[in-house]
């Protein structure tokens, strides 16, 4: 086995970096969108861009792109400039739309964006994979929000690129079509294809990525695999209606944190098993029980104070 | 590296275009008010004015003043409110990500306005020989055709000089402020001899006056002022116009 990896790290290059920032920073106007931002892809990884709504996840995506400048640093994709249309036609983006020309076709659509690339996938062969499959002729007006956005996709790997950036692209899928996404997002890795999404779901970082990123108010706050990342954000909430008073409440295994509003109990926990079986014990009136994974808000304050 | 590194150019351009006219044509507000107007107000004041078999009648008059109000609306509809909302609502940005060239993006622009204007041209032109009793020679209409082709490039340009400063939901109303005024004070709707003495010494100012005034002059109406004249102001509103909508496009670059 020894002999084997040795071999192919002999064979193999070191991962290649195949896009990266460095020391990026972007203003709009007095508003400092991305403040000295680093962030390295490298062949064959899926990264994600983990942050809160105007965290500069978008404004990064935009700058490997070339659809912005950086005020200061650097942005490189394949060796060269991300506007060069040589470079384009190895990179596919899903962006966050607010309209598109709805009085065309899901078909005319491929076609036109297949045009735009030297070596397209097969009409076929995207149509399966996005899960298009029966609403070819569907006018873009006629779509749902989960169809739109799968369109939206579509577009953005029908060229076969080897780069791919993926702007919130679940936003507005219902559950089977997130997990549908998500899937091709782990075949496009397969097929040694690199991958950066943006989100604000923690899960679907950590189901996604090999690497998350964590951004806020510009800067990355911190980098590492899923499994580091959520060891830094651990404990989940309990939600519940009880009558149980706060003392007695702290003093339950592993709870961080409580808070009482219009009645209801929110209890931020490590381990919550246990804190809810004795809640549960110790209130038999206790009802209205919700348990929730931490809301990346939440996690975003665990990981600013742990700082 | 060793094969191609971009698409073939020819066929990209080609559907950029056949794709941009066809999703317009399917859009029915469009379709209706760019060529169901200059339709409707033709058969009503041009088609009903029409007295026997006269050679200047007011029905050839306004088949020619109605093809340029329909050539116009295309143009800067056409141009400008797509234009405006695709570069404020996030698909203009979905494009220029991918590898399509924008000079394919723009042309498929004009060739659209093109079209629309020969299909507006070719209808009230049917109109006219029939209903209208519009007594045209051969040459008169490759004039008038000529003029109305030449008239989409002026009218274009003034649409994307526009979609750099109209935000996308205001588009259609503010183009209709400029438009409709614009049609009538430079004689589009009735003759400018008609209008008050004020609008006939004002309507040179407007690009369609001249242009009107190319289009009578090529079908047997007496012109006012030169052929020269009239083309050196639209080419120089042209100019402006391009000139407007690179200084503007510049400073939302460096805006945004």
């Amino acid at each position: 086995m020894v002999t084997v990896e040795e071999k192919s790290a002999a064979s193999i290059p070191a991962a290649v970096d195949v896009a990266y920032l460095h020391g990026a920073t972007k203003s709009y106007g007095a508003h400092r969108a991305l403040d000295e931002v680093s962030l390295t892809l490298r062949a064959g990884e899926v990264v994600a861009l983990l942050g809160p709504n105007g965290a500069g996840k978008t404004t990064a995506i935009k700058l490997l792109l070339g659809l912005l400048g950086p005020d200061a640093g650097e942005a490189r994709v394949f060796g060269g400039n991300p506007r060069d249309a040589a470079t384009r036609t190895r990179i596919g983006a899903m962006l966050q739309v607010a309209r598109v020309p709805e009085t065309l076709k899901v078909r005319e659509y491929l076609d036109l964006f297949r045009s735009y690339y030297p070596t397209p996938l097969p009409v076929e062969h995207i149509v399966r994979v996005a899960g298009l499959a029966g609403i070819e002729d569907r006018l873009f007006s006629q779509l749902s929000g989960g169809q739109k956005q799968r369109l939206l996709f579509a577009l953005a790997i029908c060229g076969d690129p080897d780069l791919v950036f993926l702007d919130e692209p679940t936003l507005g899928m219902d559950i089977e079509s997130r997990h549908g996404l998500w899937q091709q997002v782990r075949d496009l890795a397969a097929r040694g294809k690199t991958v950066l999404l943006t989100t604000h779901y923690l899960e679907e970082a950590d189901s996604l990525a090999n690497r998350i990123v964590v951004i806020n108010k510009g800067t990355v706050i911190a980098e590492g695999t899923p499994a580091q990342i959520k060891s830094r954000v651990s404990g989940r909430t309990i939600k519940c209606v009880t009558s149980l008073d706060e003392d007695l409440l702290r003093r339950l295994p592993g709870v961080t944190s409580i808070e009482v509003k219009h009645g209801t109990t929110v209890v931020r926990c490590g381990e919550v098993e246990d804190a809810v079986r004795q809640m549960l014990a110790l209130d038999t009136g206790l009802h209205s029980l919700e348990i929730s994974s931490p809301a990346l808000e939440d996690a975003f304050l665990a990981l600013t104070k742990g700082e | 590296m060793t094969t191609m590194t971009v698409a073939p150019r020819f066929p990209l351009y080609r559907k950029e275009a056949k794709y941009e006219f066809l999703r317009l044509l399917r859009a029915r507000t469009f379709t209706l008010a760019t060529i169901g107007f200059p339709v409707m107000f033709y058969l009503l004041f041009g088609v009903v004015n029409s007295r026997g078999h006269e050679v200047l009648s007011a029905s050839k008059y306004l088949m020619a003043t109605y093809a340029i109000f329909g050539l116009v609306g295309c143009s800067l509809f056409g141009i400008s409110v797509t234009l405006s909302n695709e570069r404020n609502l996030g698909w203009l940005e979905v494009k220029q990500a991918s590898p399509m060239p924008a000079p394919a993006y723009l042309l498929a622009k004009l060739l659209t306005a093109f079209a629309f204007a020969t299909i507006i041209f070719g209808l009230l032109l049917t109109l006219g020989l029939t209903l209208g009793h519009v007594t045209i020679t051969g040459t008169e209409i490759r004039n008038l055709a000529l003029t109305i082709l030449g008239g989409v490039l002026p009218f274009a340009s003034m649409g994307l000089m526009l979609a750099m400063v109209v935000p996308p939901q205001a588009a259609p109303g503010i183009l209709n402020l400029i438009y409709l005024p614009m049609s009538f004070c430079s004689g589009l709707w009735m003759p400018v001899s008609v209008l008050p003495h004020w609008l006939q010494t004002a309507a040179p100012i407007w690009p369609t006056y001249h242009l009107s005034q190319i289009a009578l002059g090529g079908i047997g109406f007496e012109m006012r002022g030169t052929l020269a004249g009239h083309i050196a102001a639209l080419a120089g509103f042209t100019v402006l116009m391009l000139g407007l909508a690179i200084v503007l496009f510049r400073r939302n670059a460096t805006a945004s």
